[in-house]
């Protein structure tokens, strides 16, 4: 058990693997962190020496923004985009999918379970609407 | 795909003249435009732009967070007014 980056304690696969454990690291970060400090990937976590993992903590501080500050550059653009209503901020506000995506089906990710809506429930209510109006409902 | 930097933001030069002008003359006035394409640049910096959407300019007042974003992302082309509103309306005529 190594810890890289403060609370990260990725464990007994290869180091490869073991980076990805990081919040903002993922497969091809990894590899290119790993050429940077010339560690092979074959390498379990839990093999790894000392002056390895300083090597590697090093280059995670210099080059990447991992965890926490990750998050918050996240949430902090999405915070710009809501506040000068771009058409994607309006999105997340609304829950919906930004990049253009359907939304006529799919879409669930980001609209979550399924509500249904604009249904008339009771059965007066039904015949009421039959009664007033033929042509209205399709 | 992002954009060649090599050939540098895309703002209309029709409209960059245009804020020149108002900018010039110093009065406070809308510029009505239909470029929903162009890019913001750092001259329309608090300027009043009424955005074609479609229909009608709407009025977007242009901050410093607002450069590099398309005109267009801040005129809506769609109104969402809600689920429902044709049961509402058949229900409300009995």
């Amino acid at each position: 058990m190594a810890r890289i980056v403060g609370i990260e304690i990725p464990n007994n696969k290869r180091v490869e693997v073991g980076l990805t454990y990081i919040f903002g690291i993922g497969h091809s970060c990894a590899r290119r962190i790993l050429k940077a400090t010339s560690i092979s990937p074959d390498i379990r976590v839990k093999d790894l020496t000392e002056d390895q993992i300083n090597k590697l903590t090093q280059e995670l501080q210099r080059n990447y923004r991992v965890e926490g500050d990750l998050k918050r550059e996240i949430t902090s653009s999405i915070k710009r985009l809501q506040e000068i209503s771009a058409y994607r901020g309006v999105r997340h506000k609304r829950g919906l999918p930004v990049r253009g995506q359907r939304t006529h089906t799919n879409a669930r990710t980001r609209k979550g379970p399924r509500k249904t809506v604009g249904v008339i429930r009771s059965k007066e209510q039904r015949s009421a609407v039959k009664a007033g109006d033929k042509g209205g409902k399709k | 795909m992002s954009r060649s930097l090599k050939k540098g933001p895309q703002v209309d030069p029709k409209l960059l003249k245009k804020i020149a002008a108002v900018r010039a003359s110093g009065r406070k006035e809308v510029i009505k435009t239909w470029r929903r394409s162009s890019q913001i640049s750092p001259e329309f910096v608090g300027m009043t732009l009424g955005i074609h959407n479609g229909r009608t300019f709407i009025q977007v007042y242009i901050t410093e967070n607002m450069v590099g974003h398309r005109l267009g992302e801040f005129s809506p082309t769609r109104v969402f007014r809600h689920h429902g509103a044709h049961t509402e309306r058949s229900l409300s005529k009995t």
